[in-house]
């Protein structure tokens, strides 16, 4: 099944304001994708597993993506069927200030740890997930560092987590620097010369 | 987490801490086990440990700049690695690769299959307490180094794979040193076999041991050779065929549950040997068809190279199908990537499946998964 056909189905089977904006490129032939609505994503889900003709059993990944320009944070879903062997591309957007997406874990197993890592590394939050904790990185720690707009903190439980530089100190490879006559590199004269 | 290592809690069950620095969790990877006596009652994975922010590192490179650090994702199997990202921008980009490449492609894609098969079967044979098969192995594995070496220049992070082709053609007389290659390792697998895959004791241990069915294994993610033992006949080198694949006959062993039931550790344990197999055949068919392609026609170095929209690949690497998302917005660096890769999907499989398992079929389980901790953590 074509990536436009599971479009029409899905809204033919929730509602076409549920999912919208199917995008396809032509000249670029990208993988086609369309959006879905966060409050109705396990509904969709739902249709996508069930329905015969689609049986999407089989979530490829999860991906976070922050829109900063747009101030949205993107949650992108890949699906693929081993029964049709077909693909499905869906987003769910939700604003940045508050990300509350409703979990997939009960659906696709597999979901479990690829939304603890979007959360841990985005921040998106989402909603009735069995273990929503960090992932990857420890517990404490501040901020989610795939945000565009992330700055990291100075230390990490009295650690630094920026390293001085040592380039910053030899003047030669300082750019910045106006090059005075005393700080020329110094170049030892061969002796055999 | 909790600091503590030992601690007994109400009625029987004692927390036993397993890891990070322990010799069978191949990397760093921490558990924290409820035992009752030998029986695992839950074994949490603690992971990170190896978390070296990757996809944030793709954001800062340029596409072509990237490339060496993909090799980090999965160093046992870089090239599959390098070549998920190298098709994924490929894709964004409309870039054509010449036939040549993709041929070198699939070569060292093939070569570096086998050599992680070699780490994989041989490490989970010593997990086990069979130490033998392990130098046999890694005797092989090392023969592959030197001819992935004389290929590109390293022997374990490769960096071979270009955006639009490959680095560099294939030496003089390279071709002959792979085919007496091929036919050294062949006899190899019948004794392999014979040492340790249909070994009483080797079968005695793995048979009928976390069995996954065809079900579950789909719905946790599994991918690759775990999902093939399972009984999942799905390759995507078969079923959707990327660079020359399709240009190849070959075979997808799926689990038969010959010594048990489908999709035990000895399953897990015979797809990959199997593998071993049709991996060279594939390297055969390859080394005998790239001969009628030009010479020195390899790589279609992009000139500029700022696409803009998202696209993904799928490559099956040695752990399993590889994806890898990459969404670019007109510069020259990538706006987001995303690696997913087959070891984070078992790796969460290994908590619901040690259930009612003995401690040390536990380092079996993680064994037979293949699991490679900085796949995980990226």
């Amino acid at each position: 099944m074509q990536p436009k056909d599971v479009y029409t189905l899905l809204q033919e089977q929730v509602d076409a304001e549920t999912v919208f904006d199917f995008s396809e490129d032509e000249i670029s032939k990208h993988e086609p994708f369309c959006f879905v609505k966060a409050d109705k994503l396990r509904d969709v889900c739902q249709v996508l597993i069930s329905n015969e003709l689609l049986a999407f059993d089989f979530l490829l990944c999860i991906t976070g993506v922050d829109m900063l320009n747009e101030d949205k944070l993107l949650s992108v879903y890949h699906l693929f069927s081993y029964q049709h062997r077909h693909t499905f591309v869906m987003k769910v957007s939700v604003p940045r200030d508050a990300p509350i997406i409703p979990s997939v874990a009960s659906l696709w197993k597999t979901a479990n740890w690829q939304e603890r890592e979007q959360y841990d590394l985005l921040g998106i939050q989402y909603q009735g997930h069995p273990e929503l904790k960090r992932l990857l990185l420890p517990d404490d720690w501040v901020g989610h560092p795939l945000r565009k707009d992330y700055v990291e903190e100075d230390q990490y439980r009295t650690m630094s987590t920026t390293r001085y530089s040592v380039m910053g100190m030899l003047s030669i490879y300082d750019e910045n620097k106006p090059q005075t006559e005393g700080e020329k590199p110094h170049i030892v004269e061969s002796k055999d010369q | 987490m909790s600091d503590l290592i030992l601690q007994y809690e109400d009625g029987n069950e004692m927390v036993i801490n397993m890891g990070p620095q322990h010799p069978s969790t191949h990397g760093v990877i921490r558990f924290i086990i409820r035992t009752d006596g030998e029986m695992i009652h839950d074994a949490e994975p603690d992971v990170g440990y190896l978390h070296r922010s990757i996809e944030y590192i793709g954001e800062k490179c340029t596409y072509e700049g990237f490339m060496p650090y993909t090799d980090r994702v999965d160093y046992v199997c870089a090239m599959t690695a390098n070549h998920a990202w190298a098709s994924a921008v490929e894709a964004l980009a409309n870039l054509e690769v010449p036939i040549r490449g993709e041929y070198l492609r699939v070569i060292s894609d093939e070569l570096n299959r086998i050599s992680s098969h070699c780490i994989a079967l041989g490490a989970m044979a010593m997990d086990i307490g069979a130490i033998t098969p392990f130098p046999y192995a890694l005797r092989e594995r090392e023969y592959i180094n030197d001819l992935l070496e004389e290929l590109c220049g390293a022997r374990l992070t490769y960096n071979y794979h270009r955006i639009g082709g490959v680095g560099w053609d294939m030496p003089q007389g390279w071709r002959d040193k792979v085919l007496h290659f091929l036919d050294r390792f062949e006899p190899i697998i019948e004794e392999f076999n014979r040492l340790i895959t249909n070994n009483v004791i080797f079968v005695k241990r793995l048979g009928m041991m976390a069995p996954i069915s065809a079900k579950d294994a789909i719905n946790y993610g599994l991918v690759g050779p775990n999902l093939r033992a399972s009984g999942v006949d799905f390759d995507v080198r078969r079923d959707m065929p990327y660079s020359v694949y399709d240009k190849f006959d070959f075979e997808v062993p799926i689990g038969q549950g010959a010594m048990g039931t489908v999709g035990d550790c000895w399953d897990r344990f015979w797809v990959r040997v199997e593998e071993w197999k049709q991996s060279v055949s594939i390297l055969r068919q390859a080394l005998d068809q790239i001969q009628e392609t030009p010479q020195g026609d390899f790589w279609n170095k992009p000139k500029r190279l700022k696409p803009k929209g998202e696209a993904f690949s799928r490559i099956e690497s040695a752990r399993g199908d590889m994806f890898c998302y990459v969404v670019g917005d007109g510069t020259a660096n990538a706006y987001r990537t995303r690696f997913r890769t087959g070891s984070f999907n078992a790796m969460q499989t290994i908590r619901e499946y040690s259930k009612g398992l003995m401690v040390a079929d536990l380092v079996a389980l993680i064994a037979s998964f293949d699991i490679v901790a900085p796949e995980i953590d990226r």
